[in-house]
């Protein structure tokens, strides 16, 4: 394998030697979850200009990795998410009103806006519960690996992180375990260049993430993070090799952040307008569509109609999440145990009371 | 039934639920092969070969480990070495186990319980005499249970591993081969949330865990010489906490001593205090008085003065008495 796995060429053409075997339909389907996400991300930007959703991290430049790496999963693996991966828990299942629910933080969202937008969890799709601390996830997904192991199960995991997670202590920790225990694993770090303002060579003196993987005694290895089919190949034959029980696989995704990191974030204060530009040429919905355009798949016409498909979805999904009461107050109580203890139970009875009384609630 | 002290009835319990339920695993610094530092686990690897793991020297990796396990469906009871030791897992515990049901609306939870061997009195200086039950106490989303005997340490292991929250399982090392007791053989569970009065009283209310709890019927029975009627309550459970049965003697005896080595400030016998404070303040008779340890960090040579004593106890029963 190169050192750095690309797939689509400038032109579309795809390099033979890699090309993943998908027909029309998954590839229909990879290109659509990922220009989802793009839109999802451009209509939730605008509303939280708009007041309308209180915070919003958006993906664009990273669809690639996002839904790519997703895309190479069988249906009973887990995934061990980030907080970029719209995509792949749309991908997965996660109804696109709930979603935006959760962005908005009302009765629709099934952690009854507990968490603050871009925090989702599905659990019928495997999707894990998401943290804003970004090294845990990393330890807890060879934690799980272990646990299908142990049970026998045919169940690979999935973590997704980011380059600044692989500074923190539970990147070393995750790869060490999953090293030791040979757990089926990938580990994927979309690096980003940037956490936050951050740039990755703050992050490590070491040339790659990738080559971290040595030490923890498996394979790393590097893939163009803006090209779908090299995310997917790379992602699937690791997922392919942890079921077999080959253990796990560190793949570092080469992408970057052409949005800002979060609606409260100004990339201008720390990225150079070069960088960016240069970045933005090799945007990985342009390079997904020059090649379904040598699939004889992709045209204009096709592209608008997609498009179309999709805006109404997400303006559907908006106007129904719009109608979603906030979360009744009892809810706050709920879910801290399985069942709510004296303590919790006095507590909510006393704020009930008093919202009663004011004539809330 | 069988004569164990507590490291024998925590074996027990655990041997008795990796039999029962083949989801329960236990994992730990030296916990397989050496059978753990304090022997907890002693035997089990040759019975469940395939469930009990020898790992990676990583607090931090032990419990995300676990908590991954959890999720998956596992009932993972992973050992840290010493308390002490834990800090660098408190990310794991606090931001992730405790808050898993919570921010997933119930989707996902963490059933795991963290064994872990507390408090003074070995000479074991800073780092391996702390009592950090606070900090646990403080996070919603997790249980905090310490036993103060051998019967009660198996019970209330065997209630924590099918509990389906995080539990916080604090082992009093002081006492883990001080004595023996009776243990039934089988399945029993001491539930969790429960105190319990183990000295019937009417003068003063006692109040304290793990250790503490031998300190406090000591000094009872000093008391006692005195003319002092004591009744001693073990807290066995702090978070959820048996308010019902502190109240119930708090507002009996009217007076209430809290004893626990922790430091002083912010220590969970402050909470105690409030609760007195805030539901039995008209059957006070006199203050509440708190017997601790000091606000310093956890020394060697003289732990005999930092940790409360019968006599230290004695002085705060004399204090609200006389009050």
């Amino acid at each position: 394998m190169p050192e750095t796995l690309a797939i689509i060429q400038e032109d579309g053409t795809p390099d033979d030697r890699w090309e993943p075997d998908l027909k029309r339909e998954p590839l229909e389907r990879l290109y659509r979850f990922m220009l989802l996400e793009r839109l999802l991300d451009q209509r939730m930007l605008s509303l939280q200009r708009q007041g309308r959703i209180g915070f919003y991290g958006p993906a664009t430049g990273q669809e690639a990795t996002i839904v790519g790496a997703a895309f190479a999963l069988e249906p009973q693996d887990w995934i061990f998410p980030q907080y970029r991966e719209t995509g792949a828990a749309l991908l997965r299942g996660l109804p696109l009103k709930t979603m935006i629910c959760q962005f908005m933080g009302n009765a629709g969202d099934v952690g009854h806006g507990r968490q603050m937008p871009c925090h989702y969890t599905w659990r019928d799709g495997r999707f894990v519960s998401i943290s804003s601390v970004v090294g845990p996830r990393i330890t807890q997904a060879a934690g799980a690996a272990w646990a299908a192991k142990i049970r026998g199960d045919d169940v690979a995991v999935l973590a997704y992180f980011g380059d600044g997670a692989t500074s923190t202590a539970d990147f070393h920790t995750g790869l060490n375990f999953a090293g030791v225990f040979e757990a089926p694993c990938v580990f994927l770090c979309n690096n980003n260049q940037y956490a936050i303002s951050v740039p990755f060579s703050r992050q490590t003196a070491a040339a790659t993430v990738a080559q971290k993987a040595g030490a923890y005694g498996f394979e790393g290895i590097r893939v163009d993070g803006m090209d779908a089919l090299a995310v997917y190949r790379s992602v699937r034959d690791a997922c392919l090799k942890a079921h077999e029980g080959g253990g796990p696989t560190l793949i570092e995704a080469l992408t970057y952040r052409l949005g800002p990191h979060s609606s409260s974030d100004d990339p201008s204060r720390y990225r150079p307008e070069a960088e960016f530009e240069a970045w933005k040429a090799r945007d990985p919905l342009d390079k997904m569509r020059r090649y379904l355009e040598y699939k004889g798949i992709w045209s204009d016409a096709y592209e608008a109609r997609v498009n179309e498909e999709l805006e109404t979805a997400i303006s559907t999904a908006i106007r129904e999440a719009e109608q979603e009461p906030a979360p009744a107050v009892e809810t706050l109580f709920d879910d801290v145990y399985e069942t709510v203890p004296p303590h919790l139970a006095e507590q909510r009875e006393d704020i009930l009371k008093q919202l009663r009384e004011i004539g809330r609630g | 039934m069988a004569q164990l002290n507590i490291v024998k009835a925590v074996n027990s319990a655990l041997r008795e639920e990796m039999r029962r339920d083949d989801r329960v695993v236990v994992l730990g610094e030296d916990v397989g092969k050496n059978g753990g530092v304090f022997r907890c686990t002693e035997g089990l690897i040759d019975e469940f070969p395939n469930r009990v793991f020898d790992t990676p020297l990583s607090e931090g990796g032990i419990i995300g480990t676990s908590i991954g396990m959890a999720l998956y469906g596992l009932r993972p009871v992973p050992e840290i070495q010493f308390q002490d030791f834990i800090f660098s897992a408190f990310d794991q515990i606090v931001s992730e186990a405790a808050k898993m049901r919570y921010r997933s609306g119930g989707q996902y939870t963490c059933p795991l319980v963290i064994r872990t061997p507390y408090g003074g009195g070995i000479k074991g200086g800073h780092y391996h005499s702390q009592s950090g039950e606070a900090y646990f106490c403080h996070t919603p989303g997790l249980k905090v249970v310490t036993p103060s005997n051998p019967h009660d340490a198996k019970g209330l292991l065997l209630a924590s591993i099918r509990d389906p929250d995080p539990v916080i399982f604090l082992e009093p090392k002081k006492l883990y081969r001080a004595f023996q007791q009776e243990v039934p053989d089988g399945d029993y569970t001491v539930p969790l949330g429960q105190a319990k009065v183990t000295r019937q009283g009417k003068d003063v209310s006692l109040v304290a865990w793990g250790y503490m709890h031998q300190v406090c019927l000591d000094a009872a029975e000093k008391a006692k010489a005195k003319g002092v009627d004591c009744e001693v309550i073990d807290v066995r459970t702090l978070v959820p906490l048996d308010e019902k049965t502190i109240l119930d003697s708090v507002r009996k005896t009217g007076r209430l001593v809290i004893v626990y080595e922790a430091p002083r400030t912010g220590g969970f016998g402050g909470e105690i205090s409030a609760l007195a404070a805030e539901k039995a303040i008209e059957y006070l008779k006199g203050p509440v008085v708190r017997i601790t340890g000091f606000d310093t960090p956890f020394p060697y040579t003289l732990e005999d003065v930092y940790m409360p004593n019968a006599d230290r106890v004695l002085r705060g029963i004399d204090k609200v008495m006389a009050f």
